[in-house]
């Protein structure tokens, strides 16, 4: 369709400032043409082309056209209308306020700085929260990249452009027999360069690239033009980050390498855990990747790229039944006038949650009022208090066998103990809380079923209230 | 226009009764019927008649090969090796008025309904009672089907199991497994083919009756699962003496 002019009207919209001519589409600041007050301000998306000329970019405003009807949450723009895909095509949604990342990355390299590491992190959560609650209702983005992330003035992500999209309720229109690759070069997966779409783990890749990029202004696989260029990252390891800049930490390359790995299963798990990690890293366990100064080896890459050559990728199970099978188990441990029996109970409901589910990440949590520290006595200083309780939990979770399990420790400081629980469980997108029945302290004996109680009634997830059982002969 | 599409039914009342009360409910204001009414089930008079009122007041009836069966085994002397069809086809040849098998016989093979072509195998050789069971076949039924320009949707049974089949950015069709309850768009510049699962014997090891729901309205095709009394249909074809696997698969549904 040719460029609309400022002020005239289309199926009641009124047509303002163009704000965007890309190769695909047109982009609108529009306003109702009636008048009445819209409840945030909106932009219109038309295609550049019709239906009539059947080119991939019609295809992908119609996948975008179907998905964004459905997308819900502060992660996306809100949808407004739209237009009849044949004969009027056109998307009307909400204009988010924001920087896109692109332009973020565009001023650092301007001023000739890079994001510090904490900047990065907050950046990247943010980003993989976004993901996250993309991939719970069902959908992969399948073409992240700086330019479609909106970074919110309160710093939440709000995810762009959802063209290439792939919801797994609905039949893949950008799909075909002849498996062609699908994504923009820079930041595309492995697997989208073979076909394979629908993987909630390719877009943690794109994560990948992107951090990378925040990291150290490169990306790590090029911008290849060509199908041989795009399969290099079916074999190859991006140059580690500290090789780029020595000041990165060995946490955040462990991050961004882990995103970056050729085999989806060598991937985190789900956007979530990825979110996890860089909300607290100093509970990242850092590997020889994390540390690596230098790249792989020729020899190395020479032995992939052979293997890469046989490599098949298998199309993965819906968003939503592969990231339940990693979930993120939260248990509460009662930090004083605990019994052993219930220390012990809550033990044993945290090893059957765990046996079930290999990728599980657990996360241990104690909640300590905040009369416990005092900023002016040593001994009860934030530090040292903080450090006997996380001994405490590290001491309860000791018999447990969390080799396998991403495991880290928490305390939390509030006087509201069913709050903290609540809002830790919110923030780091817990899957299963575990806690006991009737515990958190003799102080608040008079409330004590009301903590559990009031988690259960206002968790955003699965509550498991442990009854206490007395192993006799253990004692 | 909200087509429901009911595909072998399979003499199974109580599962009729129940995808057409859901039907109602989600607002249908058309019916297609698309074959295989009888066969297997204890109720062959039962659905006939109801399917007869349906087509009284203007739903679409088609004959699957089940009705053909029924013709065709009547007064035969059982063979040894005979399918389970075959079995019941004669129980239930007997249990049908000769007004309700020359109805059975008589009904169309396809039908045409704004841009749908409705059929119970496949469009391209109707009466050969082929099964959609790829894209390749598909693909044969839908170019057939679709060798009249005004059709954009070819819906079927016979096979028993939900499916989609459409084309992407390729030249070949491509299979997809339908999420129940879910409104699939299906927008008509875009050809689209479709097997709705069965109404009255599903076999994917989950006993709900199976429907699908057409909006040609809004462009959106709904699988539906419908939980009915299957156990009650299973002890009816017990007690009707047919083969006791009749009677297992609608209480597994497998």
């Amino acid at each position: 369709m040719k460029r609309l002019e400022l002020g005239t009207t289309l199926d009641g919209f009124c047509i303002g400032a163009c704000l965007h001519a890309g190769g695909m589409a047109h982009i609108y600041e529009v306003t109702y043409a009636d008048q009445r007050p819209a409840p945030f301000a909106m932009v219109m998306k038309v295609p550049r082309m019709t239906a009539g000329d059947g080119a991939e970019n019609i295809v992908s405003f119609e996948v975008e056209h179907q998905i964004l009807q459905l997308l819900q949450g502060m992660h996306v723009p809100r949808f407004v209308a739209a237009g009849d895909l044949v004969n009027l095509p056109y998307l009307v949604m909400e204009h988010v306020q924001g920087q896109t990342l692109q332009q973020r990355l565009d001023h650092f390299t301007q001023q000739h700085t890079r994001p510090s590491a904490a900047e990065i992190a907050q950046i990247g959560a943010a980003v993989a929260r976004a993901l996250h609650s993309l991939h719970q209702q069902n959908t992969c983005h399948l073409d992240l990249k700086p330019a479609n992330v909106l970074m919110h003035p309160d710093g939440h992500a709000v995810l762009l452009d959802f063209g290439l999209s792939c919801h797994a309720h609905y039949p893949d229109l950008l799909a075909e027999e002849l498996r062609k690759a699908v994504g923009s070069p820079a930041w595309i997966a492995p697997e989208q360069v073979v076909g394979v779409r629908g993987d909630p783990r390719s877009d943690i890749f794109a994560l990948g690239v992107v951090l990378y990029e925040l990291a150290t202004g490169e990306l790590p696989f090029g911008n290849p033009q060509t199908d041989g260029g795009m399969r290099q990252r079916l074999w190859m390891d991006p140059k580690p980050p500290r090789q780029w800049r020595a000041d990165v930490p060995e946490w955040l390359q462990e991050v961004v390498l882990r995103c970056l790995a050729p085999e989806a299963d060598q991937r985190y798990p789900s956007a979530a855990h990825v979110a996890f990690d860089l909300e607290n890293p100093e509970a990242i366990h850092v590997t020889a990747r994390g540390r690596q100064l230098q790249g792989t080896s020729f020899w190395t890459h020479l032995k992939r790229w052979v293997k890469a050559a046989g490599m098949h990728y298998q199309p993965s199970a819906m968003p939503t039944q592969q990231i339940d099978e990693v979930p993120i188990v939260m248990v509460a441990v009662p930090h004083h006038e605990a019994s052993d029996a219930t220390l012990y109970a809550l033990r044993q409901a945290v090893a059957r949650v765990l046996k079930n589910r290999p990728g599980a990440r657990l996360t241990v949590v104690t909640v300590i009022s905040t009369s416990q520290t005092s900023a002016t006595e040593s001994a009860k200083s934030e530090t040292s208090v903080h450090r006997q309780h996380l001994a405490q939990l590290h001491q309860w979770a000791q018999p447990l066998d969390i080799a396998q399990h991403p495991t880290s420790f928490h305390v939390l400081e509030a006087n509201d103990v069913a709050n903290a629980l609540l809002r830790y469980a919110e923030g780091n997108h817990v899957s299963m809380i575990v806690m006991g029945a009737a515990t958190h302290g003799l102080q608040m004996q008079r409330f004590v079923t009301t903590v559990p109680i009031k988690v259960a009634m206002d968790a955003p997830c699965t509550v498991m209230l442990v009854k206490q059982t007395l192993p006799f002969e253990r004692l | 226009m909200k087509l429901a599409l009911l595909s072998d039914v399979h003499s199974n009342l109580h599962a009729l009764d129940a995808c057409l009360l859901h039907a109602q409910t989600q607002g249908a204001d058309r019916i297609a019927v698309l074959g295989d009414l009888v066969g297997y089930g204890a109720f062959p008079s039962e659905v006939v008649t109801r399917c007869q009122a349906l087509q009284a007041q203007g739903a679409i009836v088609l004959r699957g090969n089940h009705e053909e069966l029924v013709q065709r085994h009547a007064g035969m002397t059982p063979k040894t090796d005979q399918t389970l069809g075959e079995q019941t086809a004669q129980w239930t040849h007997d249990q049908l008025s000769p007004a309700q098998r020359f109805w059975l016989e008589i009904l169309p093979l396809t039908a045409h309904l704004e841009q749908t072509l409705l059929v119970h195998a496949s469009a391209d050789a109707p009466e050969k009672w082929r099964y959609i069971t790829d894209e390749r076949i598909a693909a044969l039924s839908l170019d057939a089907a679709c060798a009249n320009p005004e059709v954009r949707y070819v819906f079927g049974g016979h096979v028993h199991h939900p499916s989609l089949y459409y084309r992407g950015t390729g030249r070949q069709l491509m299979a997809f497994k339908p999420t129940a309850g879910v409104a699939i768009p299906v927008p008509s510049h875009r050809r689209w083919i479709a097997t709705v699962g069965s109404v009255g014997q599903p076999r994917d090891g989950n006993p709900r009756a199976m429907y699908a729901l057409f909006d040609s309205t809004a462009g959106k095709l709904t699988f539906h699962r419908v939980a009915y009394d299957n156990m009650a249909a299973a002890r009816c074809v017990r007690e009707a003496g047919l083969p006791e696997f009749c009677a297992r698969r609608l209480e597994t549904g497998q």
